[in-house]
């Protein structure tokens, strides 16, 4: 994902290998990263592809398909999903009005931006669930509303928000701040109205990473744990997330039940990680257009 | 958790500056008050709220009440090992990251982008599989389980299970901020320091090293944060062994779910004074980049050229 800051060196000489090599220590900086990724990463990650590989097709698929599993993933990418849509819409917003507008306060608010990416998911969850609870801030307020968060599916993107809310602003500010004002005035001059311009001018700059973003905050929620267990109350078929599946059957000792849910959750995870590494390279391309 | 670093030390920084020079007059429209009080009211429920509430609650019934929950041997056996397993596997992930980002940011070679792939691959996996993988492999019933059994090594359930789920949640934190920084500083620097006779190792320690201090100092302080606060991750290897396997943010949770809130959201405040550091010390790294840029775009001719490419 990191692959889009290309060397800014006007035209190096001569990019062929032998020169790369000038500077010495590679072999043992590749050796290294190599032996330490298969280590802690690759080795340890092969078990799952390996543990399913033993199992038969159709232990795979009770496994991984039962019905109990089937509204879990419903659940963990219907909530994921909403939650990364709510912070691609308000993801947008907040990184407007912190790059193009003024007012007081506005470095704290940014400063804080962050704060999901810092704050531990247990904390998180924890602190959601003390506010959407009966007797909490905004749960005693919504009580009398009708409407209950914690322990629903609400409470689940309530939670899912939180965690995701840093992706878009992170993808979205360089671009924003790369915009150009002057676009945005010759289109008033040329007559068009404010929600023109941003309909034709400025949203389609936005969408590439604005899309990417949203990627990173879906990935991100589906395999979401820490903060989602506290507030989400846990009922089989109502309110249980995929990785709390996995929890529970690892807990069973029902070791091929959790390798079938994890080996799903993957696939999806790599081609989610797949287009997000093409989005990404769309979007710089795109910016480096301009 | 793509880290996009261009935030920090990328051309982004540079047009924001163009921007703020430039009178904005004619905006001061109803619709910019509209957009502010909406972004603002999000950021007080989705941000501020959270975080407040974790103070107040600690906090419910006084500041006696609150000490008292340090005052606890689990406690401060939950702190002392997330200290442990944070001093272990940050300064691991940190020479990881810079060994990448040397062989990365400095050679050309083929498949380096899935290489770099591949080192993000940590952040796209949910931690509960992170935990997972390291069951399967050194679990009772995973691959390496009877020959660790029969040389009575524990490894799952045990400190070293919590340190490599976390060396696996945090592995990427360190790599991904140096690896577009070295990119974009190119070799140049390293170049004239080999020609005037300089060793490799000397290179990287006097020249590589100080040019991405930084980047590093900010990757170090994400992943430590990440480190201290995994959950998800180490609650599947530690076994919940009070006393023994309990990092700070799994004591919270049997806290919390003994209906002990006070005592939980106790520790959890602690978890949150780090998370607040944290970004504290990454806004003062933005500025200290922010200016340190100003005073470097001094040296340089108008049409933005290093004064040392000119020659």
């Amino acid at each position: 994902m990191t692959e889009n800051t290309s060397p800014p060196t006007p035209s190096p000489p001569r990019r062929s290998k032998k020169r790369g090599r000038v500077l010495p220590g590679f072999t043992p900086a590749m050796g290294f990263t190599i032996a330490y990724l298969s280590l802690i990463v690759l080795i340890p990650l092969s078990t799952v592809f390996l543990r399913t590989s033993g199992m038969g097709w159709a232990e795979f698929v009770e496994a991984g398909f039962s019905h109990r599993v089937l509204a879990a993933y419903k659940l963990t990418f219907g909530t994921a999903f909403l939650a990364a849509l709510v912070n691609a819409v308000f993801g947008l917003l907040l990184a407007w009005v912190l790059v193009r507008y003024r007012f007081p306060g506005r470095r704290l608010i940014d400063g804080m931006v962050d704060l999901p990416f810092a704050l531990p998911t247990a904390v998180a969850g924890i602190a959601l669930t003390a506010i959407y609870s009966r007797n909490g801030w905004m749960g005693s307020w919504l009580e009398d509303l009708g409407i209950q968060v914690a322990y629903t599916p609400t409470g689940i993107t309530v939670a899912l928000i939180f965690i995701g809310l840093p992706f878009v602003g992170r993808t979205l500010r360089p671009v924003i701040e790369e915009s150009d004002v002057e676009l945005e005035e010759a289109a008033a001059t040329l007559g068009a109205g404010r929600w023109t311009i941003f309909r034709k001018v400025l949203f389609p700059t936005f969408f590439p990473a604005l899309l990417t973003g949203f990627a990173l905050a879906f990935a991100r929620g589906i395999g979401e744990y820490g903060s989602v267990v506290f507030i989400s109350g846990n009922m089989p078929m109502r309110t249980e997330i995929a990785p709390l599946l996995i929890v529970t059957k690892l807990e069973q000792y029902d070791y091929a039940g959790a390798t079938a849910i994890a080996l799903v959750m993957l696939v999806i995870s790599f081609f989610l990680l797949l287009t997000i590494n093409l989005l990404q390279r769309w979007s710089s391309q795109r910016i480096g257009h301009r | 958790m793509a880290g996009n670093t261009s935030t920090l030390h990328g051309r982004a920084a540079k047009a924001a500056e163009r921007h703020r020079g430039r009178p904005r007059g004619s905006n001061n429209s109803p619709l910019r008050y509209v957009l502010i009080g909406a972004a603002l009211a999000f950021w007080l429920l989705f941000l501020f709220m959270p975080l407040a509430s974790v103070f107040a609650e600690a906090f419910r019934k006084g500041a006696g009440a609150y000490f008292e929950s340090f005052d606890d041997p689990a406690a401060l056996h939950a702190i002392k090992l997330t200290l442990l397993v944070a001093a272990i596997s940050v300064p691991l992930n940190a020479v990881f990251g810079l060994a990448a980002s040397w062989a990365i940011a400095k050679y050309e070679f083929k498949g380096k982008s899935f290489l770099t792939t591949l080192i993000d691959l940590p952040f796209a996996v949910s931690p509960v599989i992170a935990g997972m993988i390291y069951i399967l492999v050194f679990g009772a019933h995973g691959w390496l389980g009877p020959w660790l059994n029969e040389h009575d090594i524990q490894i799952v359930f045990a400190v070293p299970g919590i340190v490599l789920a976390t060396l696996f949640v945090t592995f990427p934190f360190v790599a991904r901020e140096l690896i577009p920084v070295m990119q974009a500083q190119g070799n140049e620097e390293e170049y004239a320091a080999l020609t005037l006779g300089a060793g490799g190792w000397q290179t990287f320690r006097l020249v590589t090293l100080p040019n991405v201090k930084w980047p590093l100092f900010y990757g170090v302080i994400l992943c430590n944060a990440r480190a201290m606060g995994e959950f998800g991750a180490v609650s599947v290897v530690s076994g919940h062994i009070r006393e023994m396997t309990n990092t700070m943010p799994l004591h919270v949770e049997i806290l919390y779910n003994e209906y002990n809130f006070v005592a939980a959201f106790a520790t959890a405040s602690a978890l949150a004074l780090v998370a607040l550091s944290t970004l504290a010390l990454k806004s003062f790294i933005e500025w200290r980049a922010a200016s340190a840029r100003k005073s470097r775009e001094g040296e340089r001719l108008p049409d933005n050229t290093p004064l040392h490419q000119t020659v």
